[in-house]
């Protein structure tokens, strides 16, 4: 159809240089044509084994490795991609058409990358085209936080670099392939994927910065990054135990969180991390079956969660509020996103005939198969959880609950088909599996649907929709109150700025308290000398020619002495 | 026959263009004339590359006195590179130089204006062709005193402060590099390198060689702007004219730069950095370097400071590089050189730009100025991103050989530093980004016009080149390498 072996994020990049300089309706045929097109090629022209590489310096990098699994992702970003720019078609925002153009093929890149520096780049794009989604928001909170994402995630870069060039080093292999947790290349590249994948410790940039974004690059932010780090650990890090654990963490401490707070893109935040919990978990377990149901639980999660981040997102923007202690009672405005809301909140929760069921499914099964009987239990709670923070609480407390007396217009028409196409889609998957099985990258023989099996999950949805009643009857569901709540960002939001700011007090008295004391006793020569250049050590000062030709010399009688004693 | 005089004529070409410059009247002659002076030694230097990139090496002997008596011009892959560098960056900054100086400068003195950037331009010229420690010397003196003047003809009174610390303490460190050649000359009796290097093995353990040795490096040093030898350095950009600030800043720290692997490796001999601490120095001081001027750079609330305390740090990578003492090291430290020039040259091309503009480079005058100069701001942030070392840019290709020379030898602690370096310096850029484009612009912005166009040309060339050579590295690299090797330094071995 077009060039041979195009990597998937070049009409992506092309199309980003034409949004920053065409308006209206060109533009907004741009960013939904790019998307069609670019699955159209994907789906059409590129089969397995096709590899593209380019030399630079004296390496080959492999832009395009095309397998089964890399396509997968490729066809679901190009979806993905597609129901969002429909969702942002309102929008009249340069920074945010170009940066989320960038984004969606920086992520094609990285899920295409067949080697560890092509994957460092993109890693990189991903952050620095992403942060731009949060800060067109263009508050002073959106700001700092975006701010806060980007060093994270910049980090996360630097780790998998370091981690790249010791394999290197080690190896003299750059290949993106299984990497293990052998030796300290494993562990640094492990600890990179395990930032952006949202690990418990280090999912804070998640929780804090997807809240601050705009409207509609929430939606964006959900579907891509840590989609990409699932990616990456499928491919890195199958069947590595610890995973499991991390896996199993991540999907029940963000539940408590989710459950007490009050924004709700912050709840769908947490239930994001617990959703990748199950994903991680499949990746832990490694067997077929197990990484099978993590690709298709990315797939129908991606298709889900951008659903409830676009029925929020369009509350937001109808609202202008997003905190479930000023929503409520919105159905009567906004019935038809309420019940693409409740699709959403269905297929998350995974009932059966929706998408979330026929995925997670799969992970449970494999995680029973291989014996991991206690954690199987946990992963049971956590689905619990799951139907509790996000099946219930997001579309009550946001078109039910309490009046709230806000009496606003239905969402845009845009925003409905986006969010009709991934309700469609969400159905559909769970009606007919078979499809997305299909696509699977390892052969495998699952069918979801068994008596025992859809009535144990209909027991398990019944009794936690039942302990949700009860416990808000009795006014034991925590209420919904407007604060801010921090989990382990604490440490580096309050504990870090506040031991800086009394170590540098402490440090700024002693040093006060010790050119005292030097004023006091040294009141010969030694004293000038002392306040001229070590007293006053500050480096950003202009520096009188005196203590220049001072340095000077105590190089040089430093060097001679050094060289003397050699 | 025409190949054994480009050496020559790329220095007595601007020579003898300066005088003729200063008597040319006030205006646009004088540019004229330097500007076909600087575009000509672009194409001599870029031609002499060509006859020394096979390995090859072009000697001249200055009128007829054969070597080591007399003074030789020997040209090898590095002096041609680092010519190239010189003369490239002057050749660019010129038609930036136009508009600025007009500006910046009063008319009548526009002719002595260009007469004494010819004369920088001949100095550092000089120092990349000569093969004679002396005249090195005399080179770096004509260059020194020249830029002592032109850093002088800033706008503010500081200029003449600035200027005037930078002269006392350029001269101590030039000083300092004269006492280490009389000490080297004492011992040896010759002023020719190649000569020098010979002779000084047999004797490498003479204490009046070490001692020459470290008056030498130290000297260097200050020229250098070794962390903490740097002080003269911040208020000497600042101060200066727009294009002066450009023109030193991608040259002047770059030729110290070459003057100090020329010595210490050419000259003395690699056996010799092992035997003296001089190695350990360099990772030292290079390690604070990067770290406390990044640091420093973080706190200033003046681009051109910024920048200024940037380029400390960056050179202090450079000096780990040669720390490093291999042939990745060096080769690491030479591609910086030429890719740090391209950076700091588009970003204080940019800085004049909006000094041009807005009248000062301090942040509570730049606020929101983004919007309003969208160009100059692109051109800062893609340079910036090259600082930084994204991959993509020729920044990213110099921190790789860094980091490839760190690991090469399993210094994490080197590793580590250069990770952090980039770290801090997505912090100090940042800075840069936040005023100028999240900051709300400001009452005396909003009047304010992009840059004219004279100034956006030379500054987009320069931003282009850094992606251009983000993906095409066969000149730096190639050219670094076998420089390396030529130096005869030897690979990394366990």
């Amino acid at each position: 159809m077009w060039m041979i072996d195009l990597p998937p994020f070049v009409p992506f990049f092309i199309a980003a240089l034409l949004a920053l300089i065409t308006r209206g309706r060109v533009r907004n045929l741009i960013v939904l044509a790019t998307p069609v097109l670019g699955g159209l090629y994907l789906w059409l022209d590129v089969t397995p084994g096709i590899v593209t590489t380019i030399p630079v310096l004296e390496y080959e990098l492999i832009l395009m490795r095309a397998d089964r699994l890399s396509l997968l992702f490729g066809y679901l970003f190009h979806i993905a991609a597609f129901i969002i720019a429909i969702f942002a078609l309102h929008v009249r925002d340069t920074t945010q058409s170009v940066s989320s153009l960038l984004y969606a093929g920086s992520a094609l890149g990285a899920v295409f990358a067949g080697d560890l520096i092509t994957l460092f780049i993109f890693w990189e794009l991903l952050a620095i085209s992403s942060v731009f989604l949060i800060w067109a928001r263009r508050t002073e909170r959106a700001i700092r936080s975006g701010m806060r994402y980007l060093i994270i995630q910049v980090s996360s870069g630097m780790l998998l670099l370091a981690g790249a060039m010791v394999q290197y080093y080690q190896t003299g292999s750059l290949e993106f392939d299984f990497i293990g947790l052998e030796g300290i290349s494993g562990w640094l590249i492990f600890l990179a994927f395990g930032i952006k994948c949202a690990f418990p410790l280090l999912h804070n940039w998640l929780t804090d910065a997807y809240p601050e974004a705009t409207p509609t690059g929430a939606v964006f932010l959900s579907a891509f990054t840590t989609k990409v780090a699932v990616y990456a650990l499928a491919r890195g890090f199958p069947g590595t135990e610890l995973l499991i654990y991390i896996g199993a963490v991540m999907t029940c401490f963000p539940i408590f969180y989710a459950v007490i707070e009050n924004d709700l893109r912050r709840v769908l935040a947490y239930s994001l991390i617990n959703q990748l919990g199950f994903m991680v978990c499949g990746i832990g377990i490694g067997t077929a079956l197990a990484l099978n149901g993590t690709v298709a639980h990315a797939f129908s999660h991606v298709l889900y969660k951008a659903l409830l981040f676009m029925s929020m997102g369009a509350v937001l923007y109808r609202a202008g509020t997003i905190k479930s202690s000023d929503l409520g009672g919105l159905y009567k405005s906004m019935p038809k996103t309420a019940l693409l809301c409740i699709i959403g909140a269905c297929s998350i929760s995974a009932f059966p005939l929706f998408s979330g069921f026929v995925s997670k499914s799969m992970i449970l099964a494999a995680m029973i198969q291989e014996g991991y009987d206690y954690l199987w239990l946990v992963l049971l709670f956590a689905s619990a959880g799951v139907f509790h923070h996000a099946g219930i609480k997001i579309p009550y407390f946001a078109f039910f609950a309490n009046d709230s007396g806000i009496r606003t217009r239905e969402a845009p028409v845009n925003m409905l088909i986006a969010m009709s196409i991934a309700a469609i889609l969400c159905v559909f998957i769970g009606t007919q599996p078979q499809y997305l099985y299909a696509l699977l990258p390892w052969e495998v023989e699952y069918w979801p649907y068994e008596t025992t099996h859809v009535l144990s999950q209909f027991q398990l949805l019944f009794f936690a929709a039942l302990a949700f009643v009860w416990l808000n009857k009795l006014g034991i569901y925590p209420r919904e109150m407007p604060a801010v709540n921090l989990d382990a960002d604490w440490l580096y939001r309050k504990l870090l700025p506040d031991t800086t700011r009394s170590v540098y007090g402490f440090l700024k008295q002693t040093g006060h308290r010790i050119e005292d004391t030097f004023d006091s006793t040294l009141k010969d020569a030694a004293k000038s000398m002392i306040s001229t250049r070590l007293g006053r050590f500050n480096l950003a000062a202009s520096w009188p020619t005196g203590s220049m030709a001072f340095w000077l010399a105590v190089i040089l009688g430093l060097f001679l002495l050094a060289d003397a004693m050699n | 026959m025409i190949e054994q005089n480009l050496s020559l004529l790329l220095v007595v070409i601007p020579l003898l263009a300066a005088p003729v410059t200063a008597m040319l009247p006030a205006g646009r002659l004088p540019w004229l004339l330097t500007l076909i002076v600087s575009w000509t030694c672009l194409v001599i230097a870029g031609w002499q590359l060509s006859v020394v990139i096979d390995g090859s090496v072009i000697s001249y002997e200055l009128g007829g006195w054969a070597p080591p008596w007399g003074i030789e011009y020997r040209i090898d892959a590095m002096n041609a590179f680092v010519a190239l560098i010189l003369s490239g960056i002057a050749a660019i900054t010129l038609p930036y130089a136009l508009r600025t100086v007009e500006k910046d400068i009063p008319r009548h003195q526009t002719s002595l204006f260009y007469a004494v950037f010819l004369l920088c331009l001949v100095g550092l010229l000089g120092i990349a062709q000569t093969g004679d420690v002396f005249n090195l010397f005399v080179f770096l003196e004509i260059s020194s005193l020249s830029s002592y003047v032109l850093i002088a003809m800033g706008e503010q009174r500081r200029a003449l402060t600035s200027a005037f610390q930078y002269l006392i303490m350029g001269t101590i460190g030039a000083t300092f590099l004269l006492i280490g050649i009389g000490l080297v000359y004492a011992e040896t009796g010759t002023l020719n390198m190649v000569d020098l290097n010979l002779r000084l093995q047999p004797i490498l353990d003479h204490r009046t060689v070490h001692t020459g040795f470290a008056f030498i490096v130290v000297g260097i040093a200050l020229k250098l702007a070794l962390f903490p030898l740097h002080l003269w350095l911040p208020n000497a950009y600042k101060y200066a004219p727009s294009v002066v600030s450009v023109f030193l800043a991608a040259t002047a720290t770059k030729v110290a730069v070459y003057i100090m692997l020329r010595m210490v490796f050419g000259v003395f001999s690699n056996d010799f950095v092992r035997i003296t601490p001089t190695d350990q120095m360099f990772l030292l001081l290079g390690i604070f370097g990067v770290i406390l001027a990044s640091v420093t750079a973080i706190y200033q609330t003046d681009v051109k400071r910024l920048l200024a305390y940037s380029s400390v740090a960056q050179v202090s990578y450079m000096v780990l590089g040669m720390g490093l003492a291999s042939v990745l090291g060096i080769t690491a430290t030479l591609v910086h050189v030429f890719n740090h020039a391209l950076i700091k040259g588009a970003l204080f091309m940019a800085c004049g730009a909006l000094v041009y503009r807005v009248g000062s480079s301090q942040f509570e005058n730049l606020n929101g100025l983004g919007r309003q100069m969208p160009w100059t701001f692109s051109a800062i942030f893609i340079a910036g991103l090259s600082l930084i070392g994204i991959p993509g840019t020729a920044g990213f290709i110099s921190k790789w050989y860094f980091m490839l020379a760190a690991l090469e030898q399993q210094s994490w602690l080197i590793a580590l530093v250069i990770l952090l370096g980039s770290l801090l310096a997505v912090v100090y850029m940042w800075k840069i980004v936040e005023v100028m484009f999240l900051r709300p612009a400001s009452d005396n912005v909003a009047s304010v016009k992009e840059a004219p166009v004279s100034l956006l040309i030379p500054m987009w060339v320069l931003v282009i080149a850094n992606i251009y050579f983000g993906f095409y590295t066969e000149l730096t690299v190639n050219v670094a390498d076998s420089a390396a090797r030529l130096l005869g330094v030897a690979a990394y071995h366990e």
